[in-house]
C-alpha cells in the first residue's frame, strides 16, 4: 500500500460533499469576516481549485506526504487496550508516528506548497498545544518561508516544550495576551497581522474552520488520512469499522478521516469533544454538544457564546482542542445525523492516555485520549463484535507536563 | 431614502466634509459613553457611531480591544445599546451603530434593526458582514428604514466596490489603510485612490476611517472624502477626561471645514 495509487490526486479531487461555490455547507460556513481579506481568500480559492487538479503540484505534494512526512503512517490493533472496551476490536491510524508528531504535517504541506504558488514569502499561523505551530514553523524552514506563530500566553506556558521547538525551527512566536490568552484570541491576533500585511503573507490555518476555501483545503489535505485507513483496514480486518472515531477541537483530524467513510452508510462517524470538567459544569469546550449557531472567525457553525452572542472561554485539559468554535462541515455532518458527538471529560480522557500508555506502550497526545476515552465506551455499547477505528492524531510527548501534574509522577509510587 | 443623505448634503452645500466620531457604548460605563457621545454631539460630530463592545473584535487595535474589554467586564448588555442610542437621539444628535456580526445574529437580526430604529437609530456599520452573507441583514434594514453600511477596502477588487456600493446606503465606509483601528501619525496615501476608484461606481457619500486622531489628519482627508471618521482617538481622550474630548471633537470639526486644497 502506498500514499500513492489514489494518491494526493485522489485526496484533493471535489466531493459530493463539498460546499457551494461561496463555501456553504447547508446553512453553516461561507464568509463573515472584514472586506479587507476577502480578496486574500478569494485568490487563495482560486489558486487552490487550480492546484488541486495540477498533476505538478499534486506529485510534490504526494512527495513531500511520503518522504518527508512519513506516510502512509501505520495501522495498528491494540488489543490489550481494547480488553477495557467490552472485548470490541480496535485499531488506532497512527498519525502520532508521522513527522512532527501529529496529523497537523499534513495540512501544512499542502498550505506551505499553496504558498509558494501564490508567490507569498510570509506565513502567519495560530497554535493551542503547539502542535500546528512546530508543524507550521517545520514547513516553512523546509520551504524557506518567514514564520510567526501567535499563541495564547496560557498555552506557551503549558506547551513550554513547543515553544522551543518552534524557535528552534527558525520561528518567531508571539504570545498573545488578549482576552482568555488561548486559541481563539491566537486567531484574532493572526487575523490582524494578516490584515495588515495581506499583500505578501499567507494565513496557514491549522483546523478545518475559517472562511471559504479554508474548511475545504484543509479537509481535503487530510483526507489522506481517511483514505489509508479505509484500505488498511479492509486489509487488517477485512471489513469496514462499526465506528471511526476522532477527537474534535476545530475538527481537522476528524474530518480528514471522516471523510474516508462518509459514503459508508454503515460506519458510524464519532467525533470526540472537550468535555473539561462535565458539559454541566460550564468549564468545557463542547462547541457541537452544548453550543448555538453563531459566527467566529469567519464562519457560521456551532460556538459556545452567551446570550448576547459574546464568545465564552472553553475549557480543556487538552490545549489543542480549547477553543469554542468547530469547523462548519461538522455542524452539518451533525445537522444531517451523518456524525454524532459526544462529550469526554478532562478525567476520562486522562484515563484513556494512561491506559494506552501501560497496554500499548504508545503515549497519546491528549487530545487523541478523547477519542480513546470514547472507543472504550462505544466498546461496551457494541460488545466482542464491534469493530472501531480510532484516528490517534498525535503523540504525547508534549503533554509530559501535564501528566506529571495530573497523575503527581514527580511523587514516589506510594504517594500518588 | 437614506435618513443620513440630507447630513451629507447640508456638508456638501458648506463645502465641507462631516465629522463622524466613534466610541464603544458603556465605556467606561453606560452613563459616561451616554454624556461622551453627547459632549461629541455638541462639540462638532455631524454623526456618532456607537460601537458595540464585543469579546473578539479582530479589526480592532488594542485601544478600542481594552475598551470593549472593559465595558463587558462592567456588566454592559447588549439590550443596554439602545438606550445609549435613545439617549443621543433624544438630544437631537445622529447616530448609527457599530457592530461585529455576532451579537446582532444572536440578538436576532430583525428584532435587532426594529430595536435600533425604536432607539431612534439611523443605520448600522457591520465590519465583519460583507454584502454576500447579508441578505437578512438587508431585508430587515429595508423593513425598519435603517441605512446599511458596508466597507470596502484598498484591497477590494472593482467588482465588489460595484456590488459593496449597489447593496449600501446612507455612505460607505472606507477603510483608509489595510489594517485594524487605531490613531497612526501619518494619513495613508491609499486612500484617496480608494476613494477614486469607489466614485467611479456611486454617488453615495464616502467616509474614510482608520487611523485619524487630528484636525490636521481631518483636513488632509476632507480635501477628498465625504466624511472623516475618528474612533480610537476619542477613547483615549475619554480617559484624558471630558474637557480632552470637546477640544478633540472641536480640533477635528474645524480640520473638516478647512479641507486642504488638493495639490
Amino acid at each position: 500500500m502506498s500514499s500513492t495509487g489514489k494518491g494526493a490526486g485522489g485526496q484533493l479531487s471535489p466531493t459530493p460533499h463539498d460546499p457551494d461555490s461561496r463555501g456553504h455547507f447547508g446553512p453553516w460556513g461561507g464568509r463573515f469576516m472584514p472586506e479587507a481579506l476577502i480578496a486574500a481568500v478569494d485568490e487563495l480559492a482560486a489558486e487552490y481549485d487550480k492546484a488541486r487538479i495540477d498533476p505538478e503540484f499534486l506529485g510534490e505534494f504526494d512527495r513531500l506526504l511520503r518522504d518527508y512526512a512519513g506516510r502512509p503512517s501505520l495501522l495498528t490493533e491494540a488489543p490489550k487496550f481494547a480488553k477495557h472496551a467490552g472485548g470490541a476490536r480496535i485499531f488506532l491510524k497512527r498519525e502520532d508516528l508521522n513527522h512532527t508528531g501529529s496529523h497537523k504535517i499534513n495540512n501544512v504541506l499542502g498550505q506551505a506548497l499553496l504558498t509558494k504558488r501564490m508567490g507569498k514569502k510570509r506565513v502567519i499561523a495560530e497554535t493551542g498545544a503547539g502542535q500546528h505551530g512546530v508543524a507550521t514553523a517545520t514547513a516553512c524552514a523546509l520551504l524557506d518561508l518567514d514564520c510567526v506563530v501567535y499563541m495564547g500566553e496560557v498555552d506557551t506556558q503549558r506547551q513550554a516544550l513547543n515553544v522551543a521547538r518552534m524557535r528552534l525551527l527558525g520561528a518567531e512566536v508571539i504570545p498573545v495576551s488578549t482576552g482568555s490568552r488561548t486559541l481563539k484570541d491566537a486567531i484574532n491576533e493572526a487575523l490582524r497581522d494578516w490584515v495588515a500585511n495581506v499583500d505578501d503573507t499567507h494565513y496557514l490555518l491549522g483546523t478545518a474552520a475559517g472562511p471559504h476555501p479554508f474548511p475545504v483545503l484543509v479537509r481535503d489535505f487530510h483526507r489522506i488520512i481517511g483514505i489509508e485507513a479505509r484500505e488498511q483496514i479492509l486489509q487488517k480486518a477485512g471489513r469496514l469499522p462499526d465506528v471511526v472515531a476522532a477527537c474534535v477541537g476545530g475538527g481537522s483530524n476528524a474530518i480528514g478521516i471522516f471523510h474516508g467513510f462518509i459514503d459508508d452508510p454503515d460506519v458510524r462517524l464519532v467525533g470526540l469533544e472537550p468535555g473539561g470538567d462535565g458539559v454541566d459544569s460550564g468549564r468545557h469546550g463542547a462547541t457541537l454538544t452544548a453550543g448555538t449557531p453563531g459566527s467566529l472567525h469567519g464562519a457560521m457553525s456551532y460556538v459556545l457564546q452567551d446570550e448576547d452572542g459574546q464568545i465564552s472561554e472553553a475549557h480543556s485539559i487538552s490545549a489543542g482542542l480549547d477553543y469554542p468554535g468547530v469547523g462548519p462541515e461538522h455542524s452539518h455532518l451533525k445537522d444531517l445525523g451523518r456524525a454524532e458527538y459526544r462529550p469526554i471529560t478532562d478525567a476520562e480522557a486522562m484515563d484513556a492516555f494512561a491506559l494506552l500508555s501501560r497496554t500499548e506502550g504508545i503515549i497519546p497526545a491528549v487530545e487523541s485520549a478523547h477519542a480513546l476515552a470514547g472507543a472504550l465506551k462505544i466498546g461496551h455499547e457494541l460488545g466482542e463484535e464491534g469493530l472501531i477505528l480510532v484516528n490517534l492524531s498525535g503523540r504525547g510527548d508534549k503533554d509530559m507536563d501535564t501528566a506529571v501534574e495530573w497523575f503527581g509522577l514527580n511523587k514516589p509510587e506510594e504517594a500518588r | 431614502m437614506s435618513r443620513l443623505a440630507p447630513m451629507f448634503a447640508e456638508c456638501r452645500e458648506q463645502g465641507r466634509a462631516a465629522l463622524i466620531g466613534y466610541l464603544p457604548a458603556g465605556y467606561p460605563t453606560i452613563e459616561g459613553s451616554q454624556d461622551t457621545l453627547r459632549r461629541m454631539v455638541d462639540s462638532g460630530c455631524d454623526l456618532v457611531e456607537v460601537g458595540l463592545p464585543y469579546s473578539d473584535p479582530v479589526m480592532d487595535g488594542p485601544t478600542i480591544q481594552l475598551a470593549a474589554e472593559q465595558s463587558l467586564r462592567a456588566g454592559f448588555r447588549v439590550r443596554d445599546l439602545f438606550g445609549v442610542v435613545e439617549s443621543v437621539a433624544s438630544a437631537g444628535g445622529r447616530a448609527v451603530v457599530m457592530s461585529y456580526w455576532n451579537p446582532v445574529l444572536r440578538y436576532g437580526v430583525d428584532a435587532f434593526a426594529r430595536d435600533l430604529a425604536a432607539a431612534g437609530g439611523l443605520g448600522l456599520i457591520t465590519p465583519d458582514l460583507v454584502p454576500d452573507e447579508a441578505e437578512d441583514w438587508i431585508a430587515a434594514a429595508e423593513r425598519h428604514s435603517l441605512d446599511r453600511i458596508f466597507l470596502v477596502a484598498p484591497s477590494s477588487t472593482e467588482d465588489r466596490i460595484a456590488s459593496t456600493s449597489a447593496a449600501s446606503s446612507g455612505f460607505l465606509y472606507a477603510t483608509s489603510v489595510m489594517g485594524v483601528t487605531g490613531a497612526r501619525d501619518v494619513v495613508s496615501s491609499a486612500a484617496p485612490e480608494l476613494v477614486r476608484r469607489t466614485r467611479e461606481h456611486t454617488d453615495l457619500p464616502i467616509g474614510v476611517g482608520l487611523g485619524v486622531r487630528s484636525g490636521e489628519q481631518a483636513a488632509e482627508l476632507a480635501a477628498f472624502a465625504d466624511g472623516v471618521i475618528v474612533g480610537s482617538a476619542f477613547v483615549s481622550a475619554v480617559r484624558e477626561g471630558e474637557d480632552a474630548v470637546s477640544a478633540l471633537t472641536r480640533d477635528l470639526a474645524q480640520g473638516v471645514r478647512r479641507a486642504a486644497t488638493p495639490a
